[in-house]
């Protein structure tokens, strides 16, 4: 009776860990493909898309996922094939230095008027 | 003094920002795929169409000419137009063509070829769409040439041409 309940126990606890590793992967790849841009109908993420080709990433988003990827490595993935232009998210390259360091930039110059003002002031 | 500076610092700022909109504005704003890029081609296993077994992809680029990867469907309309060009591409002894049935239905696509004459030295099933991924596709539609090397050297969106099979056969002399 015993080793029945241990038996049941063991049994209960690791199918919890099942459900609770692909409740992980169903948020990582709804994340993932939140951030993916259907190329077909554009302006839509591949998670709002019913497109073919839409359905064709999230088919691959779920077999690299269970194939042990990183989020990151998916991203590499689909940018080898497609470019920068599927992910929403852009990465800091050589294309993108003006993109992510102009707002910095701007910010900067606008604190340095604002600092120059003041201490006019005083 | 000062004014002119400030003067010359407004005048940089806005010029700086007229060019990055004027460019920004002119660029297209949907997918224009990379069509020279060169690129190894993926590994993967793939369903023969008439034997149903698997092949991997070492097995079906094993010689040593170039290749041609056609994504075709028989329910794609523009898939008709490009055929006959296939055909007349595919008596050239220095390239094989390898057909991607994608997303078809094996009876339609077996009776395309059957009508249409079959220009592929081998065709691949591609269901789901995801072998196509595999080689930067999202449509059918598309063609990619490949070396000796067995690296993508070219590609090319929607149906090919007589302009586009000249440029392959200027290619691979």
């Amino acid at each position: 009776m015993k080793v029945l309940k241990i038996f049941v126990i063991l049994i209960l606890v690791t199918s919890f860990s099942d459900l609770e590793s692909d409740e992980k992967n169903d948020v990582l790849k709804n994340k993932i493909l939140k951030n993916i841009r259907c190329l077909i109908c554009q302006g839509q993420s591949v998670y709002d898309s019913e497109s073919e080709f839409a359905s064709s990433i999230k088919l691959i988003v779920d077999r690299k996922i269970n194939d042990g990827l990183k989020e990151k490595q998916i991203y590499k993935f689909l940018r080898e094939k497609y470019g920068d232009w599927v992910i929403f998210d852009p990465q800091l390259n050589k294309n993108t230095y003006v993109l992510w360091l102009l707002p910095l930039l701007l910010f900067l110059f606008g604190g340095a008027i604002i600092f120059k003002k003041l201490n006019n002031q005083k | 003094m000062k004014n002119n500076f400030s003067l010359f610092v407004v005048v940089i700022f806005f010029s700086f920002c007229f060019v990055i909109f004027y460019k920004g504005l002119n660029a297209p704003n949907n997918y224009t795929p990379n069509v020279n890029g060169k690129k190894n081609i993926p590994t993967f296993n793939a369903k023969d169409f008439y034997s149903n077994n698997y092949i991997n992809s070492d097995k079906i680029f094993e010689d040593n000419i170039f290749y041609i990867i056609n994504i075709w469907a028989s329910w794609c309309v523009p898939c008709r137009t490009e055929h006959p060009l296939l055909m007349q591409l595919s008596k050239n002894e220095s390239i094989k063509l390898i057909g991607l049935n994608y997303r078809d239905n094996f009876n339609n696509a077996k009776k395309f070829i059957d009508d249409f004459g079959n220009p592929y030295s081998r065709i691949l099933i591609d269901n789901n769409g995801t072998l196509g991924v595999e080689f930067g596709a999202y449509g059918v539609p598309e063609t990619f040439l490949i070396d000796k090397n067995k690296n993508i050297i070219k590609k090319f969106v929607g149906p090919i041409n007589q302009e586009i099979i000249n440029e392959i056969k200027l290619i691979i002399k």
